[in-house]
């Protein structure tokens, strides 16, 4: 019984007859679907723009604003000093200032941390962060250009003034440190196991060599994959590069993926990939080749290639509705000592934004390796290789951008 | 019934709109993006059907043998052997596919030692390729497969293969034509399950896949998470869910003739 009536059902969806109850119940959906489009109308999304704090006093407000003993503080995983499972700088910093420090290692990349955020900030709702690292690109832009970010009290850090080295002031992404100082900065360049491609690598063109076929990795971040691309092309003004370039690079990245080159677009997983010998040769950030060397991989190695090394900063910077912006001025200032800078350098090992800490780290911590990487306090040899990358100038410029490197990684 | 009507209706509108995460999106009725989308995105489509389509198929293939011989040789252990096949799924999804990773690995514990002693090349390599990324469907799938064949199999009346046996019927005609349509059900809901999940799945494709492996769920993914393009987003889920809606509509008139509820 029950069969023939489901058969019938189907034979029902499949074969459309309209009855004239049908039609008149039709009529009726039709009705309920006007009050459906005033509810589809409803349903857009609100954009950034004006949910920002513009012309507001901001000496006014950091006048205002008192100290209040707590800290909440988002950064990357494994980039500040950890000892048995504590922060010797953070506990010294509360010792020292009273303020207590709620460190949160949630960021794991920029975009997913920034659409977590953004729609918090779009309502005018406080993150729940009062400091946050954020690396150069097309997020930072997005926070500055919607105001979503408090300026900083310029007052507050005169430890920046004094120590910052000159690589991490008044950067291009953010004139006059008016809301982010440098957290760390490191270098995009080429990592290689030696062993394995049995040559030594000079170069970017090295990631486009036939002998390393499927043993090659890239990264899937289109701002890093597009950096590579167009210093392959020879672009090495890139701040001011045109659409033409990135179509260039994506033209060699395409042939590079075509050709079996490519074993897969990563994220920070690239480095495991090395390590486990699944590719040869890959891009690589400087910090963690320095870490992967010290972990049982002694081998790998990190080159600055002679077309040139990206350089990006990783920034510190107060959200707006931020609840404790104070003490997070009192952090900035505090980390910009050389004597702390030091503590969490001879464990983080990237760029260091204050080079006193080079003397602190072999003299007082007693570590000349960290203290004598080139990767941390680099030469000015190193340093002649630095490239900037390019800054997006909305949002139309970023969806070219997209448009032209996002289908070499969707394949 | 309200918990699915509203988000669907939502997505639908926030596909019609244009804008951008700057200026916000409006309903401007951009029917257009549907074949754009599905343009775009072809090849992602077709290939998450095929990867989805064959992991269903190996994982049935796999599977049924294991239900079978629980079902009908398991006896008094029948519990404990069921519990075994459920038993990996009690750790989180993602670890488990990240240690395929780390055990497919080029220079890793199997190939590695395959290598070693040079029953392999050098330059073979198994992630990164469709056959991984199959693979890691297959492996997620196969207790999804295997509960409801299991249970199909449980409740085949015994004296329905005996009485087969009296009548002389060979083992081969005995399964054949007594247990396999009888076990159809299991096969059916089984089936259902597996596909609807795997076609739809980006976490495998994420991290045993290398380039020309993304799945259509990537994209999704990629486009509303990193590119803050909600409408692309939303057209391509729909796209996906309509597409899958068909397929198991179409699915339902080959195969089945009873309700799912029946079935399971």
């Amino acid at each position: 019984m029950r069969d023939q009536l489901d058969a019938a059902f189907f034979r029902g969806l499949t074969q459309p007859r309209m009855s004239r109850r049908q039609l008149v119940r039709a009529g009726a959906a039709g009705a309920a679907g006007l009050g459906l489009m005033g509810f589809l109308e409803a349903c857009g999304i609100g954009g950034s723009k004006g949910t920002g704090a513009e012309n507001v006093d901001w000496d006014k407000f950091w006048a205002d604003q008192k100290k209040s003993g707590e800290l909440v503080f988002a950064n990357w995983p494994y980039y500040i000093d950890i000892h048995q499972g504590t922060h010797p700088s953070l506990d010294l910093f509360t010792k020292k200032t009273g303020i207590k420090v709620d460190y949160k290692p949630v960021i794991q990349n920029n975009a997913p941390f920034f659409a977590k955020i953004s729609p918090v900030l779009k309502a005018g709702h406080s993150t729940g962060y009062d400091l946050m690292v954020i690396t150069d690109g097309w997020e930072l832009t997005q926070l500055i250009e919607n105001h979503w970010l408090i300026p900083l009290d310029q007052s507050r850090m005169p430890n920046f003034k004094k120590y910052a080295s000159p690589a991490v002031r008044d950067p291009r992404f953010d004139p006059g440190n008016q809301y982010t100082v440098t957290w760390q900065s490191g270098m995009t360049g080429i990592a290689y196991d030696p062993k394995a491609t049995g040559r030594k690598i000079t170069s970017v063109h090295d990631l486009w060599d036939p002998a390393f076929k499927g043993k090659v990795g890239m990264m899937s971040d289109d701002t890093e994959l597009g950096a590579a691309g167009m210093l392959a092309a020879g672009i090495t003004d890139q701040p001011n590069s045109t659409p033409d370039d990135w179509q260039k690079a994506a033209d060699l990245l395409t042939k590079q993926r075509d050709d079996g080159l490519v074993r897969q677009y990563y994220d920070q997983s690239y480095i495991k990939a090395l390590e486990d010998g699944d590719t040869w040769i890959s891009q690589a950030w400087s910090g963690d080749v320095f870490q992967a060397n010290h972990s049982g991989y002694p081998d790998l190695k990190f080159i600055v290639p002679k077309e040139g090394v990206m350089l990006w900063h990783d920034n510190c910077m107060i959200p707006l509705h931020a609840e404790h912006p104070v003490d997070a001025m009192e952090w900035i200032n505090f980390y910009y000592q050389p004597q702390i800078e030091a503590m969490i350098e001879d464990w983080v090992w990237y760029l260091c934004p204050v080079p006193a800490a080079k003397e602190v780290i072999a003299d007082k911590i007693g570590d000349p390796t960290v203290a004598k990487s080139p990767l941390v306090f680099p030469t000015p040899s190193v340093q002649k290789g630095f490239r900037e990358y390019y800054t997006f100038k909305g949002v139309d410029d970023h969806q070219q951008y997209t448009e032209i490197f996002d289908p070499i990684i969707q394949s | 019934m309200l918990f699915f009507v509203v988000p669907l209706v939502t997505i639908l509108a926030v596909a019609l709109e244009t804008g951008d995460s700057v200026n916000g999106f409006t309903l401007t009725w951009n029917f257009s993006i549907f074949p754009d989308a599905l343009d775009q995105y072809q090849t992602q489509f077709v290939r998450s059907f095929l990867y989805g389509g064959a992991s269903t198929v190996i994982a049935l293939l796999v599977m049924y043998p294991v239900s079978y011989w629980i079902a009908f040789r398991g006896g008094r252990y029948k519990s404990i052997l069921l519990f075994l096949v459920l038993l990996p799924f009690f750790v989180s999804f993602v670890i488990r596919i990240l240690s395929w990773q780390f055990i497919l690995a080029d220079d890793g514990l199997v190939l590695g030692t395959l290598k070693d002693i040079h029953l392999l090349p050098d330059s073979f390599h198994v992630l990164s390729t469709p056959a991984a990324v199959i693979a890691g469907l297959t492996y997620d799938a196969l207790p999804f497969m295997a509960l409801p064949l299991y249970v199909a199999l449980e409740n085949i009346d015994r004296g329905h293969v005996e009485a087969a046996a009296d009548l002389y019927a060979s083992p081969t005609q005995r399964f054949l034509r007594v247990i396999l349509p009888l076990s159809a059900p299991g096969i059916y809901a089984g089936v259902l399950l597996v596909a609807i999940t795997n076609i739809g799945d980006y976490v495998s494709a994420a991290i045993l896949g290398g380039p020309n492996t993304t799945m259509i769920g990537n994209i999704i993914q990629q486009q509303y998470v990193e590119n803050q393009n909600y409408p692309v987003a939303s057209a391509l889920a729909l796209i996906l869910m309509l597409a899958l809606l068909v397929g198991m509509f179409l699915y339902a008139r080959a195969m089945g003739t009873r309700s799912i509820q029946q079935y399971v």
